[in-house]
C-alpha cells in the first residue's frame, strides 16, 4: 500500500472519509456484539433491545459506505493499492453488516429465552460465554488490523477462528447432553444453539475481514487457503 | 526469438478472465523477460541519445507476438523515444543515435542493412495527431501500397477495402472514397491513418498516443480496433491514459527518466505492482 498523498488532494480526502466511516461502522458493530453478549450473560432484556436497535444504524452505515465506494470508483477509477482498498472495503462492510445481524440474532434469542423463563439454566454452559469473548476479541483485532493494514495480525486472527469453531462443537455436545438428560430443556437449548451458532458466524466474518486486510495490504487472495500457506506467504511479504 | 524462456511474469495466453495475483509477494520486475510467449521483438541493452543527453538507459524487454504491449510513464520518460527506435524513425535526425539491440524475428534492426523504408513498412507507426495525406480517402490507403507492391486496379480496390474494413472505417466511407481524407472527423482520420498503416501489411503496429486528440466515442472505436488488430498483428502503444493502458494491453511497461522501472502482466501491474514507484505513478501519487 502506498502511504504518500495523491496529486489530487480531494481523492485523499475521499479515501480517508471511507476508511474512517468503515472504522466508525466497525466500532458500532463491536459495541453491538458486546451488548448482545452481555444481554445473554445477564439475561438483560433492555440490553437485548439496545443490540437489536443498533442494527438499523449499522445497516445505514453500510449503505453510506457503499455509496461512497461507488462514487470513488466512478470518479477516480482507482488502481493498485487504492483499488484493493476500495474493493476490500466493499467486502469488509458486508461482513460487518452480517456481524451486526448475528448480534441481533443473539439479542432476539435472549428475548425468546426470557419469554420461556428458561434463562437461568443457560449460565451452566460457560463455553458459550468464552466463545463469545473470543469472537468479540477477534472482531476487535480484525478492526485494529484494518486500521493499521497489518497483514501479520490478519494471519493470527485467521488462526484464532479455528479455536472458535472447536468451541462451537464443544457447546453443541454439551447442549445435546442437556437435551438428552432433560427433554424439557429442548426448546431453550435450541435457542442456545442459535446463540452459539451466531457467535461462531461472528468469528467467521471477523476472519473474512482479516483476509480482506491481507488482500488490501499485500495484494494476494488469502481466502480458501490453508493456515500454513497464509502464515508462510504473509511472513515472506 | 521464439519461445524464450524466462523466470518471471505470468503467461497472459493461459490466464483466466481476471488474473489472480500470485500467492504472496510478486517477483516480477524490470528484467523484461516473458515466459510462455512467442516473442516478436526482443530489446536488449538498448541505449539512446539525443546528442549528449541519454534518453533511454539500458532497456531490456520483450514484445510478445500478437499481443498488445503498453508503455506508460510521465512526460519525458522515454516511452515515445523507445517507440521511435522500434522503427528507426530517429534516423531522420543526425544527432540522435541508439546502441544495443532491437531484434525483430531474430534480426537486429538497428544494424540491419535492410532498406529502412522496408523496416518501417514491416513496423508501422501511428502518431498522436491524425496525419491524413491531402488526397482522397482511397489514395491515402493506396499511396503507401504503391511504394512496395505493383497491384492491378481491382487488387488495389480490394486492398483498400480490406484495410478500411480492418480499421473499422469501411461502412462510414465506402460511398465517399474520392473525398479528401482531411474532410473526415478526427476519429475517422485516425482510423484512416491506421488503415493506411495496415494496408502495407506490417507485422508490428506502433501507436503513439493514438487517442489523445479524440473524443470518448472515437477513442472507444480505436480501442475496440486495437483489440481486433491483435488477432493478426503485434501492437505496441504509448499512452498517457492509464485506464486505456489497463483496458487494451496484455503487458505494461512503466518507464521513468529513461529507465524501464517495471514490466509485466497488465492485470498484475494494475492490481499489485511489484515496485512502489509504479504504484505511486498509477495511483496518482506521483509528485
Amino acid at each position: 500500500m502506498s502511504t504518500g498523498d495523491h496529486s489530487i488532494k480531494k481523492y485523499d480526502e475521499e479515501l480517508e472519509a471511507i476508511r474512517s466511516r468503515v472504522l466508525q461502522m466497525g466500532g458500532l458493530v463491536e459495541s453491538q456484539v458486546r451488548t448482545a453478549l452481555n444481554a445473554f450473560e445477564l439475561a438483560d432484556q433492555q440490553l437485548a433491545q439496545q443490540a437489536i436497535d443498533a442494527d438499523r444504524q449499522v445497516n445505514e452505515l453500510e449503505m453510506d459506505v457503499d455509496q461512497m465506494v461507488n462514487f470513488v470508483i466512478a470518479r477516480r477509477q482507482p488502481t493498485a493499492g487504492d483499488l484493493r482498498m476500495i474493493t476490500g472495503v466493499a467486502k469488509v462492510i458486508t461482513d460487518l453488516e452480517r456481524i451486526g445481524d448475528e448480534a441481533s440474532k443473539i439479542a432476539r434469542a435472549v428475548k425468546w429465552l426470557h419469554e420461556k423463563g428458561d434463562q437461568a439454566r443457560l449460565n451452566r454452559i460457560p463455553d458459550i460465554k468464552y466463545s463469545g469473548e473470543a469472537a468479540a476479541s477477534m472482531l476487535r483485532r480484525a478492526l485494529d488490523a484494518f486500521a493499521r493494514m497489518d497483514a501479520v495480525a490478519g494471519a493470527s486472527i485467521i488462526k484464532d477462528d479455528l479455536g472458535i469453531d472447536d468451541r462451537f462443537r464443544a457447546v453443541l455436545r454439551q447442549l445435546i447432553t442437556f437435551m438428552m438428560e432433560d427433554p424439557r430443556t429442548i426448546s431453550a437449548s435450541l435457542d442456545c444453539v442459535w446463540v452459539a451458532k451466531a457467535i461462531e458466524r461472528i468469528g467467521d466474518h471477523a476472519k473474512n475481514v482479516a483476509e480482506h486486510v491481507i488482500f488490501i495490504s499485500q495484494g494476494w487472495d488469502a481466502r480458501h487457503r490453508s493456515l500454513e500457506d497464509i502464515e508462510r506467504a504473509v511472513a515472506r511479504a | 526469438m521464439e519461445g524464450v524462456t524466462a523466470p518471471t511474469p505470468t503467461a497472459a495466453a493461459s490466464r483466466p478472465m481476471v488474473a489472480r495475483p500470485a500467492m504472496g509477494p510478486t517477483v516480477s520486475g524490470a528484467n523484461g523477460r516473458l515466459a510462455n510467449e512467442r516473442i516478436k521483438m526482443d530489446v536488449r541493452d538498448l541505449n539512446f541519445y539525443y546528442g549528449k543527453f541519454q534518453a533511454l538507459k539500458n532497456i531490456n524487454l520483450q514484445v510478445a507476438e500478437k499481443k498488445v504491449t503498453a508503455f506508460i510513464g510521465p512526460s519525458g520518460c522515454g516511452k515515445s523515444t523507445l517507440l521511435r527506435v522500434f522503427n528507426r524513425m530517429y534516423e531522420l535526425y543526425p544527432e540522435q543515435r541508439a546502441d544495443g539491440e532491437v531484434n525483430v524475428d531474430g534480426e537486429n534492426i538497428l544494424t540491419s542493412r535492410q532498406d529502412v523504408a522496408l523496416i518501417r513498412a514491416k513496423i508501422g507507426m501511428i502518431f498522436q495527431k491524425p496525419t491524413p495525406f491531402p488526397m482522397s480517402i482511397y489514395d491515402n490507403i493506396a499511396f503507401g501500397v504503391k511504394l512496395f507492391e505493383k497491384l492491378s486496379r481491382s487488387a488495389m480496390d480490394e486492398r483498400v477495402e480490406w484495410a478500411l474494413r480492418k480499421a473499422a472505417l469501411w461502412t462510414e466511407v465506402k460511398d465517399k472514397l474520392a473525398q479528401s481524407g482531411t474532410s473526415l472527423s478526427g476519429g475517422q482520420q485516425q482510423r484512416l491513418c491506421i488503415a493506411r498503416g495496415i494496408a502495407v501489411k506490417p507485422e508490428i503496429i506502433l501507436l503513439d498516443e493514438p487517442c489523445s486528440a479524440l473524443d470518448p466515442i472515437s477513442t472507444a472505436k480505436i480501442e475496440e480496433l486495437i483489440d481486433e488488430l491483435k488477432a493478426d498483428y503485434t501492437v505496441a502503444i504509448v499512452t498517457h491514459n492509464l485506464q486505456q493502458a489497463a483496458r487494451v494491453s496484455d503487458y505494461t511497461a512503466y518507464m521513468y527518466l529513461g529507465d524501464l522501472v517495471e514490466f509485466g502482466d497488465t492485470d498484475q501491474i494494475f492490481v499489485k505492482p511489484a515496485r512502489k514507484e509504479t504504484e505511486d505513478y498509477i495511483t496518482g501519487r506521483f509528485g
